[in-house]
């Protein structure tokens, strides 16, 4: 078991190099810091002077890979890529355009995020099982047949509609939430559980109808027609039986996108006025902030990353037939 | 009446505007302490009669008619609620897969225990009790109850299964094909278990089999199902001394065995009907060959022969219910030999050569992937096929039977020992040179329903294979070659612009042997050809590739388990056991007074000979050999301690015949 995780680590480092290197060329050498410092001080108008300065200011004056009038081991490490790059890997992010401390921003922003994230996720995780094993216990009737087309109507809806038309209702009709804004501490929750209802209910359509499929894929397999052989009442069957083998793809899936729940929703967060990684993302790149944009596309490969071996983990616990050697 | 009685069952299938009737009017009774053979091809509707008696039948089928009582209830007509007490509890059922048919992720003891309180109300600790008794009754040690499925084999998951099912003390354990997917040593175990079962229980024990051989064994009396129809009714003696109807008769008449070879196999032409099929007049007449006039337009009804006997037949009409039973069934055929003599050509060297040829899998562990083990799933074998021969490699799953044939052919790289094909080095070969060299050397695979392209027509998948490997044939010399392709496997003409899902199992078949000789092999390797045919297709693709054999001088490596079909065509058998050949000689010598006592026990475990006295208490799968002795020591009835120490060699017995043992039967 160890000697796999730690197997899985070192493959990681060659996929975070990977995207490292991409994520460079992308931000460093198709846009080059000349180009990033006209966007920012304006095209028209701009003198030499103020982009050299605007670069230094960044440390962006350094050439890319190899700095040939450096000595030592200064002609690698004193570069961009070195810097700006492969500091990433010690989650040194640097500075933001506007000169705060990514890394801090990124400490205080995830608590907001997850505060959303999480209920969200694990609300609608059990939502989406409960509706999906109602509509399986009663396959073959009105109940299934409505909950699907209502399923399919759900899912067609844009996720937009649902975050105005729930604003709408519930904090404008009816006044009883704010429609956006965020505290710290106990007072979130009066914050929290619009967002929260919008993020469950936007997502019931698919991930129900995602979880009927899975279900009724189980209830087709030989070992549940033993099951009910034995005499078993249908209910029995189908959460002994169908429910703790169904689980298995369902958890392993959640289980891959749990780590990602601290980058938060980027829509959610934007429209409800949260403070979190979400929004921080979205107004960077609003703002052309490819410092930031750079360093969440990384925490997210990392996030990611550590998401499948957590899959991977969590197959031995719910499979008898897994391990990890 | 204790015990099952079915009248008139009738399955229905609806989708639409479509009615489709799977079983129709079936009616049959099983006593206590009886067991009851419902025999019949694929899609005769045998297991849907038994899914429809348990009430669990497929979604869209559902029972249109009749009644089935057990102790004068009628289980079609109760209510789900008191269904639910009788399944699994008064009537029981086991299945086919026990690979699928146990819940993965739930141990053997807890879905035991699930079963035993769904019919008592016993309490926790007498629960215990209660399943570690079942495993014993199953021969399974009860510390097996914390096992999950996986960490069993086939015929233990098969056991568990079966102890499952008597945790409610059936009255009727329904057995549907419980050992097809099954060694045959250990379908002989499971036979040999369900039988002693039946008997200590007082248990009826409805069979539903395709095996004649295995109905014999097991059944008091036997009901033939075809297309949806009981067609005959009898006592296992009656049935197997004077089958009446052709059907019946015929069914007899196309097993290969031992005592066949050299004649030309019966057949019964076309395929068993779907369904799907409408059948006017009597169900078998499109294929029977006493059929009369009145056969096509009337549909026959049920006449009782004798009071044990009855029969759906329009020939029952003549005879008098109380004479003498009706002749024998005629003689097969003899039309031609299939085979190309007892001794095959030999003149000439080997078709194939394999000298001390190996497959080792490595088996990687820790961080580095360093191989810390070795699967040796072929080791060491010397073989050589010759034209116009036929060897029969057999032996039980997982002995590298397959892998032996694919590194034969080098779908799969040998990792040691010679590889000659037509006198020629082929383990040398590369690239271009290995692929123009597979023009010789063919294979057929097992499963005709998977191994050919179902977006290709007929005619690409036969002419692939020429175009890449025989450049030099023109289009009008490819077409002809395509028409005479077709003759000689037996499809007609304008089966090229179809697709394989058009065609029957054995008429893909057919194709599949097509496209092996389009290239004009010298070699051809059959892959368990015929394992997923009904036998009365079996017996038309045998007679067909005796018939190419004969006709081309082929060398045939035919790989199969099944040891009536190697008795029937075979002239040489090799038996394989852990990667070794551990027998080879003449297939009569060798079938009839095996050398290798692993022979004898594959041998002893062919149904239709009686079961054994005491179910084998061998071990099943094929656990290593402690140490460096024989590795069928373990399950060998005449081990003896030299045996654990060394590791025999083959050596001969006679001229032509081998075995790697130290102390052979002969």
């Amino acid at each position: 078991m160890s000697a796999y995780l730690l197997r899985r680590l070192a493959y990681a480092l060659p996929i975070l190099l990977g995207v490292n290197l991409l994520t460079f060329a992308l931000f460093f050498m198709v846009n080059t810091p000349d180009d990033m410092a006209r966007l920012h001080l304006g095209v028209k108008r701009v003198t030499p002077e103020a982009i050299e300065n605007w670069k230094a200011a960044r440390g962006y004056d350094k050439p890319l890979f190899l700095n040939v009038q450096a000595s030592g081991s200064g002609v690698l490490t004193d570069t961009i890529f070195f810097e700006k790059s492969l500091a990433m890997f010690a989650f040194e992010f640097g500075q933001a355009d506007d000169g705060r401390d990514i890394g801090n921003e990124i400490r205080t922003r995830m608590w907001p995020s997850l505060a959303i994230a999480l209920p969200t996720f694990v609300i609608g995780l059990l939502v989406n099982i409960s509706v999906a094993l109602i509509l399986v216990f009663f396959r073959h009737s009105y109940v299934e047949w409505t909950g699907v087309v209502l399923a399919v109507a759900m899912m067609s809806i844009s996720g937009l509609f649902y975050i105005i038309a729930g604003q709408y209702l519930f904090a404008k009709v009816w006044a009883l939430a704010p429609i956006s804004g965020y505290q710290d501490g106990f007072n979130a929750a009066r914050f929290v559980w619009l967002p929260v209802l919008v993020g469950v209910v936007g997502g019931l359509g698919a991930g129900a109808r995602w979880y009927r499929t899975l279900f009724l894929e189980e209830a087709g397999k030989d070992y549940v027609r033993t099951a009910r052989a034995k005499g078993l009442s249908e209910a029995r069957v189908l959460f002994r039986h169908i429910l703790k083998n169904g689980m298995v793809p369902i958890l392993t899936g959640a289980v891959a996108v749990f780590p990602l729940l601290f980058m938060g929703s980027l829509i959610l967060e934007s429209f409800f006025g949260i403070p979190g990684l979400g929004s921080y993302t979205i107004d960077a790149i609003n703002a052309q902030d490819f410092a930031i944009v750079r360093a969440m596309v990384f925490l997210g490969a990392v996030l990611y990353i550590l998401g499948l071996i957590l899959t991977d983990l969590s197959y031995t616990l719910v499979d008898p037939r897994v391990r990890l050697k | 009446m204790k015990g099952l009685k079915v009248r008139d069952l009738q399955v229905e299938i609806r989708s639409g505007e479509r009615r489709l009737v799977p079983v129709d009017g079936v009616g049959f009774e099983v006593a206590a302490n009886e067991c009851v053979a419902l025999l019949g091809e694929s899609g005769c509707g045998k297991s849907l009669t038994a899914l429809a008696l348990m009430r669990l039948l497929p979604e869209g089928a559902d029972i249109a008619q009749g009644t089935a009582e057990l102790d004068g209830i009628d289980m079609l007509a109760l209510p789900e609620r008191e269904m639910r007490r009788v399944r699994g509890g008064r009537l029981a059922m086991i299945f086919q897969e026990p690979m699928t048919s146990l819940n993965p992720v739930l141990t053997i003891g807890q879905q035991i225990e699930e079963a035993l309180t769904a019919h008592g109300d016993a309490s926790q600790p007498g629960i215990k009790h209660q399943a570690r008794e079942l495993m014993t009754a199953v021969g399974l040690p009860p510390e097996r109850l914390a096992a999950y499925p996986f960490q069993l084999s086939g015929g233990q998951r098969q056991r568990a299964l079966i102890a499952m099912m008597l945790a409610g003390d059936p009255e009727v354990l329904i057995a549907d094909e419980p050992t097809t997917a099954l060694d045959v040593t250990v379908q002989a175990q499971i036979l040999a278990l369900l039988k002693q079962l039946q008997q200590q229980r007082g248990m009826g024990l409805l069979l539903i089999t395709h095996d004649l051989d295995v109905a014999r064994d097991m059944a008091d009396r036997v009901a033939v199902m075809y297309a949806g129809q009981i067609v005959e009714w009898a006592s296992r003696e009656t049935l197997y001394q004077s089958p009446f109807h052709p059907y019946t008769q015929r069914l007899f008449q196309v097993l290969p065995a031992i005592s066949r070879r050299g004649q030309r196999l019966a057949q019964i032409p076309g395929n068993v009907p779907g369904p799907e099929v409408r059948l006017e007049g009597c169900r078998f007449s499109g294929r029977c060959l006493r059929v009369m006039d009145r056969c096509r337009q009337e549909t026959p009804a049920w006449r009782q022969l004798s009071p044990d006997h009855g029969v759906r037949c329009h020939l029952a009409d003549g005879v008098d219910p109380m004479a003498a039973p009706v002749a024998a069934p005629a003689p097969s055929e003899t039309s031609a030999s299939p085979s190309a003599g007892e001794g095959a050509a030999k003149a000439t060297g080997p078709v194939l050569a394999l000298q001390g040829l190996a497959v080792h899998f490595p088996v990687r562990t820790g961080l580095l992937r360093r191989t810390t083990d070795v699967v040796k799933a072929v080791d060491g074998v010397d073989l050589e096929v010759h034209q116009g021969e036929t060897v029969a490699l057999v032996g039980e799953s997982g002995c590298g039977k397959t892998t032996l044939a694919r590194a034969a052919l080098r779908l799969l790289e040998p990792t040691s020992g010679r590889l000659e094909l037509l006198g020629r080095d082929i383990r040398q070969l590369e690239g271009e040179a290995l692929r123009r060299q597979r023009a010789a050397m063919q294979i057929v695979f097992q499963d005709p329903f998977s191994s050919l392209n179902p977006r290709m027509r007929v005619g690409e998948i036969l002419e692939e294979g020429m175009r890449a490997l025989r450049p030099e044939l023109s289009g009008q010399q490819r077409a002809a070659g395509l028409a005479r392709l077709l003759e000689q496997v037996g499809l007609p003409q304008d089966v090229v612009g179809r697709y394989p899902h058009e065609f029957s199992g054995g008429q893909r078949q057919r194709i599949a042997i097509a496209r092996a000789l389009a290239v004009g092999p010298a070699l051809m390797v059959l892959d368990e050809p015929t394992s997923a045919l009904d036998v009365s297709v079996q017996a038309q693709i045998l007679n067909l590739l005796a018939d190419l054999q004969r006709q081309q001088g082929l060398a045939y490596l035919f790989i199969t388990h099944n040891l009536s079909v190697v008795g029937y065509l075979a002239h040489r058998v090799a038996v394989m056991y852990r990667g070794r050949l551990v027998e080879t000689g003449p297939a009569a010598e060798l079938l009839t007074r095996p050398g290798h006592p692993y022979t004898r026990l594959l041998l002893g475990s062919v149904p239709g000979r009686g079961l054994p006295e005491t179910p084998a208490s061998v071990p099943g799968g094929q656990a290593a050999a402690p140490g460096g002795g024989c590795a069928f020591a373990p399950r060998c009835p005449q081990m003896r301690r030299e045996c654990l120490e060394e590791q025999p060699a083959l050596r001969e017995l006679a001229p032509g015949r081998q075995a790697a043992c130290l102390f052979p039967l002969v």
